[in-house]
């Protein structure tokens, strides 16, 4: 087979390509947008509490 | 000494899952990028041309598992947000929030796949036909979750609220997925049943499955991802009340 035969994909390219063009772009565009949250919230200095269920079992 | 328990209690608690959710990501987030990659392989390059359809079929190896994903991930949005409702619990609710964003991005997903599929297939890109609109009502249903959650300050008062439109929701789901038994409109019926053999060549079925397996994958980290945003901005009050009342 060969290249441009392969990304022509008889003739439904624009479908095909744009599917999964959008896919991409909606499945990376969540880890991006996380990602950059990350170094919003690394600005606020602050440690989560203890929590009271801590080994406190026997 | 008796031997040490392990209290399940224990990850119920925000402060505690924090660390092991972050420890869980990497777990779920390789394994999605490596099945990502295998069965985009499988649907490109080992499953055959579709006799009826020609090339355009290959959309179905991203359309279908994202449509599944919509539906599975509200089922289990609503299951965390009713336990977060009835049992006061708050790290379920902050599940339900962290859900709702990759359910709706996967519904989306769906539509816009199943658009760009019907366009060459059926002629037209959308058609009121009953899953497509029971899916967009799916649609509407996260992204009303979504606006609820953030146009409520008091973060338990919109799990609450957010939890009865969540759990009213869930009858749209058996609807979406017997709409195509129960109205005969567009949309294709099921091609994998669970008691039946599913109507399709095996290179086809493993790319779908492979993708929909890289798609719980994927959801599994990206959830435990954004909750763990989730739990420092909404637990940011209580390590500051912590801090204030430690020498007391």
């Amino acid at each position: 087979m060969k290249l441009s035969e392969f990304f022509s994909m008889g003739g439904y390219a624009f479908y095909i390509w744009g599917s999964y063009l959008i896919a991409f772009i909606a499945i990376g565009g969540e880890v991006l947008l996380l990602w950059r949250r990350r170094h919003a919230q690394k600005q606020v200095n602050f440690s989560l509490p203890e929590s009271k269920y801590d080994e406190k079992t026997s | 000494m008796t031997k040490r328990k392990f209290n399940w209690y224990k990850y119920a608690s925000p402060a505690n899952f924090y660390p092991l959710a972050g420890k869980m990501i990497p777990w779920f987030a390789i394994p999605a990028a490596i099945l990502f990659i295998v069965g985009l392989y499988v649907g490109f390059f080992v499953a055959p041309t579709d006799a009826q359809q020609g090339e355009v079929y290959r959309i179905i190896f991203i359309h279908v598992p994202a449509a599944w994903m919509g539906m599975f991930l509200y089922i289990l949005l609503a299951v965390y947000a009713g336990i977060g409702w009835a049992f006061n619990a708050r790290l379920s609710a902050m599940m339900a929030s962290s859900i709702s964003i990759t359910g709706a991005m996967f519904t989306f997903l769906s539509l816009i796949t199943g658009s760009l599929w019907g366009k060459p297939t059926w002629g037209t890109w959308w058609v009121w036909d009953a899953r497509m609109t029971s899916t967009l009502i799916l649609m509407f249903l996260y992204i009303g979750f979504i606006s609820l959650q953030s146009a409520i300050d008091d973060p338990r008062r919109a799990d609450r609220a957010g939890a009865v439109l969540a759990l009213v929701g869930v009858i749209n789901i058996p609807i979406i997925y017997f709409s195509v038994q129960w109205w005969n409109t567009l949309h294709q019926g099921a091609t994998i049943r669970i008691l039946n053999k599913p109507t399709m060549a095996p290179p086809m079925l493993a790319a779908m499955l492979i993708m929909l397996a890289a798609c719980w994958l994927y959801s599994i980290a990206i959830v435990l991802y954004r909750l763990r945003f989730i739990i420092v901005e909404r637990e940011r009050g209580a390590a500051q009340v912590a801090a204030a009342t430690a020498g007391i």
